[in-house]
């Protein structure tokens, strides 16, 4: 599948989950697009295509964005973590364990986007409540599991941090 | 039908000198795209009309939070996560804290910049209400200069505003002159997270021997952009809390009130629900302590 690219083209470079990457791309295709068909990180998916359903989340500087809205060029310089960065050699990370083991996942088209919103989340407050659990994940649509079990695997993935971290449990408020 | 990158032109000069020389050397020309919460909704649409984008995402001098003893200034491309995150802001504004709390979700928030809020004008923009309650002032810069209105002027008309096509909104300054005041702030939508609102109040009051001595009541999704409702103050200013000053802040909000139908609500309903909004702030001012 190649495209016909104009001459104009500039040449984006970021960083994504750790990789420098130089994609030669028209600077309004969507950061979303460029993850999938330049990149083949295809685990970041499209659902609504307008920032509402947060399906296409990823990590950009350390923040979430949802990526169907980011043009490619002001990806440039930009540290992006998607989902593929989560497990390491196929071995699952705590909060994809965490979704596996309370049935956080079912059609699996949100999970990608509630995984990096719970990556999110859990960096900037380790053991949040279930308010901000749900803060959290609020720009993140599930059609499927009614999301109690999305918030059950975030607060089995933040009390295993507890447990990491050897905090007493009294501190997770 | 999807946004078609072949047909936008978009470029990032990188600094703000640069773009506005562009702004001024063809005025409407190019269209300022910050986080592009609004934009990019529009292109994935299909109905993005601006073909050429000057990007604004990264410029430093665009995205500060400065505050000063009597003020404090925001810098157009803040993001409302910065404002959120904002220790200074959350103390001393802290209807315009909540108000970016409630702004989309945290990746709209992360992106989301209280100058495109505002150059976007959508009636029903979140952080407008508490800016006007606020006094909130607006600087433009453009290569001739820069310039100062006070935001309550800067709206003009539906999606309509006060710059001049070389024009660039550079920063917000909100005078720090509150704190005595009585603040409040709601917002009636339907989900929490991304709604937009069906009808938002934000009301600052001074009470003084059991008198408003000071009032600023300000709506989003009232009219067909953020106002102040400056009849329904009228009402209220040097009354004593009771049902009757009640009933007459009502009926000056019923009069007052130019909201508009469409897919979100109806004029009769965001009417009814603006009156209610006043009459919940007129019992909070009832109640001890400082409610919000």
């Amino acid at each position: 599948m190649t495209a016909t690219v104009p001459a104009s083209t500039p040449t984006i470079r970021f960083t994504v989950n750790g990789e420098a990457v130089a994609v030669r791309t028209l600077p309004m295709k969507r950061l979303l697009d460029v993850l999938r068909e330049d990149l083949h990180l295809t685990g970041t998916k499209e659902g609504c295509g307008e920032g509402e359903c947060g399906s296409c989340s990823v990590r950009m500087n350390g923040e979430l964005v949802n990526s169907c809205l980011v043009p490619a060029l002001q990806a440039e310089g930009a540290v992006i973590q998607t989902v593929e960065d989560l497990a390491t050699n196929g071995v699952l990370n705590s909060l994809q364990q965490a979704f596996l083991n309370c049935g956080g996942a079912q059609c699996g088209i949100c999970t990608p986007g509630m995984l990096m919103a719970a990556t999110q989340l859990l960096e900037v407050n380790p053991h949040p409540t279930l308010a901000e659990i749900r803060e959290g994940l609020a720009g993140n649509l599930c059609r499927c599991t009614g999301f109690m079990r999305i918030f059950e695997s975030v607060i089995e993935a933040a009390a295993k941090n507890i447990e990491d971290t050897a905090e007493p449990a009294s501190h997770a408020r | 039908m999807r946004g078609n990158p072949q047909v936008h032109e978009m470029i990032a000069p990188g600094t703000l000198a640069a773009v506005l020389e562009l702004l001024s050397s063809k005025p409407g020309e190019w269209t300022p795209i910050a986080g592009g919460t609004e934009l990019m909704v529009a292109y994935a649409a299909g109905r993005l009309s601006p073909s050429k984008l000057i990007n604004l995402w990264g410029i430093p001098d665009l995205r500060f939070i400065e505050t000063n003893p009597a003020s404090i200034s925001i810098g157009a491309a803040t993001t409302f996560r910065d404002l959120r995150a904002h220790q200074a802001i959350a103390a001393q504004l802290p209807l315009l804290a909540k108000a970016s709390s409630w702004i989309g979700s945290v990746a709209n928030q992360s992106r989301a910049s209280l100058g495109g809020n505002l150059v976007n004008g959508s009636p029903a923009a979140d952080s407008s209400p508490a800016l006007l309650v606020y006094d909130a002032e607006i600087e433009l810069i453009s290569v001739r200069g820069r310039r100062r209105i006070p935001y309550a002027e800067f709206h003009t008309g539906y999606k309509r505003n006060a710059m001049a096509p070389d024009e660039l909104l550079f920063a917000v300054h909100l005078p720090l002159r509150f704190a005595k005041h009585r603040q409040y702030l709601r917002k009636v939508g339907t989900r929490r997270a991304m709604a937009i609102s069906k009808v938002a109040l934000a009301a600052t009051a001074l009470i003084e021997d059991g008198l408003i001595s000071e009032i600023r009541l300000a709506a989003a999704s009232l009219a067909p952009f953020p106002a102040r409702l400056y009849q329904t103050e009228s009402a209220l200013l040097g009354q004593p809390i009771n049902a009757a000053a009640t009933q007459s802040a009502r009926t000056a909000l019923m009069a007052e009130a130019k909201p508009i139908d469409d897919i979100r609500s109806n004029a009769v309903y965001r009417t009814r629900v603006g009156a209610n909004l006043v009459e919940e702030f007129l019992l909070t001012l009832l109640s001890e302590g400082k409610p919000q």
